[in-house]
């Protein structure tokens, strides 16, 4: 089992990238390879031209400044997981990514490559919804930048031009008392989720529920962010009953099923995990305001 | 299609030894550790990148040698199974580990394991059961139902606390 014949160009920087992007037909641009050489060996992708970008270094790397996390492409996803400037920060994220494949795959597998392959059970494209995070594309025109509520364009296609690299994802962190979880039911760990979901939430000084963002992942096409569910948690004080009436409410919502997962039990599973996950999310948002 | 397919020659360190061959462009880290370097300890299972069979260390580090290509690993250090005894054939306390607790049966899904948990132990030598779980999920292995390869596993963690070296 080989890739069909193409021939490998190793890309040094982000211009001669962009150059070769712009030029070579029928071209991918290749990041950690962990779902596009997969792909290739089983020949669902045919290319003549594959370009490299784990060479260049300008497109990796994290920056918090000012509030702003900017994740370059080129990030492993294993980084992402071990920073622990993004652990103070963004604490969801490594929640999230140590449910990324495994170790061997999170060493080659890029934050870019998993918001370019899109597939809706990802947990990165999931974070990205959550936090409403920014991806800037870059061509030989320039930059572009598209927010993530726009970018999945339908089932596992992004909104990227011919020619144009995802370069970065960037977004607000939270103020530093919120709170957090992210949790997802496999039946393996680090297998694609059956559902999974993402919460982050913060108090106000009476301890009612001030600012509630919600993810799905693995229910629809790409990452769903449920807005009655997170309208009907703002003024609340949380308790059992609130987080009841919100996985009733996501359980209501359609969502896709197949072969070993039905629709119904998919919308189990999401009220479940819901429920848990708001629960889970105030409890750290009440510790980290008292901390 | 061209008419002759695409290749050039990469130069490499596996198991400590520099080795420069030609490889074809398309060809995966493991087809050419196998078939251009006739180190056939690396095995291919699903080819997509599910099994960890194929997993060796670049750079010290695990990665599927199916999904990551031949080209790639210009310039890099790989180690392999091959390379995890000592010179003498001394097995490393990994090795001998799973010797002693019946880690293997058939042995196919082996070499992947044991390259996951090398470099695994290294960075978390104290590692847990639950964390030794977690840390093979990435490696399927349909003979043993993973009890002895968790044994082993922690009995060489305890033998590595305890000062036994490759």
């Amino acid at each position: 089992m080989k890739p069909a014949p193409f021939t490998y160009h190793r890309a040094e920087s982000l211009a001669e990238a962009a150059e070769m992007a712009a030029t070579l037909d029928n071209a991918r641009l290749l990041s950690g390879g962990q779902s596009l050489m997969a792909m290739m060996n089983l020949r669902y992708v045919a290319v003549d031209h594959l370009i490299d970008l784990n060479p260049v270094a300008e497109i990796a790397g994290i920056t918090i400044g000012s509030g702003r996390v900017t994740l370059g492409a080129m990030t492993r996803q294993r980084t992402v997981l071990e920073d622990a400037a993004l652990a103070t920060c963004c604490p969801i994220l490594r929640e999230a990514l140590g449910f990324v494949g495994h170790v061997q795959t999170r060493n080659r597998g890029t934050v870019g490559g998993s918001l370019a392959h899109l597939d809706p059970a990802a947990e990165l494209p999931g974070m990205a919804a959550l936090l409403g995070a920014e991806i800037t594309l870059t061509s030989q025109d320039g930059a572009r930048r598209v927010a993530m509520a726009d970018y999945p364009l339908g089932y596992m296609t992004p909104d990227i031009n011919e020619g144009e690299i995802l370069t970065t994802l960037s977004f607000d962190a939270w103020p530093s008392a919120h709170g957090w979880d992210f949790r997802e039911f496999a039946q393996r760990h680090g297998d694609f989720a059956m559902a999974g979901v993402g919460s982050l939430i913060t108090l106000d000084t009476d301890g009612r529920i001030d600012r509630a963002a919600v993810v799905l992942i693995g229910v629809d096409d790409g990452p769903v962010r449920p807005t009655d569910v997170e309208a009907m948690m703002i003024g609340e004080t949380p308790s059992d009953a609130l987080f009841r009436a919100a996985g009733a409410l996501i359980a209501e919502r359609p969502m896709a099923g197949d072969a070993l997962v039905t629709e119904a039990y998919r919308q189990h599973l999401a009220g479940v995990l819901l429920r848990r996950s708001l629960a889970n999310a105030c409890v750290r948002a009440s510790e980290s305001a008292h901390a | 299609m061209p008419d002759a397919l695409p290749e050039r020659r990469i130069t490499l360190t596996v198991n400590g030894k520099e080795h420069s061959a030609v490889t074809e462009d398309r060809y995966s880290l493991a087809d050419f550790l196998r078939h251009g370097l006739g180190l056939t300890g690396t095995h291919l299972g699903c080819e997509h990148g599910v099994c960890g069979a194929c997993t060796v260390l670049v750079d010290g580090e695990a990665v599927r040698g199916c999904l990551m290509l031949a080209v790639q690993a210009e310039g890099r250090q790989v180690t392999t199974i091959e390379g995890l005894a000592g010179d003498d054939g001394t097995l490393s306390p990994l090795q001998a580990a799973f010797m002693d607790n019946h880690g293997l049966q058939c042995g196919f899904c082996t070499p992947g394991i044991l390259t996951t948990l090398t470099a695994y132990l290294r960075d978390n030598p104290d590692a847990d059961e639950p964390e030794l779980r977690e840390a093979l999920s990435g490696n399927i292995c349909r003979c043993t139902g993973y009890d002895t390869i968790v044994r082993a596993a922690l009995a060489a963690a305890d033998a590595m606390r305890k000062g036994a070296t490759a």
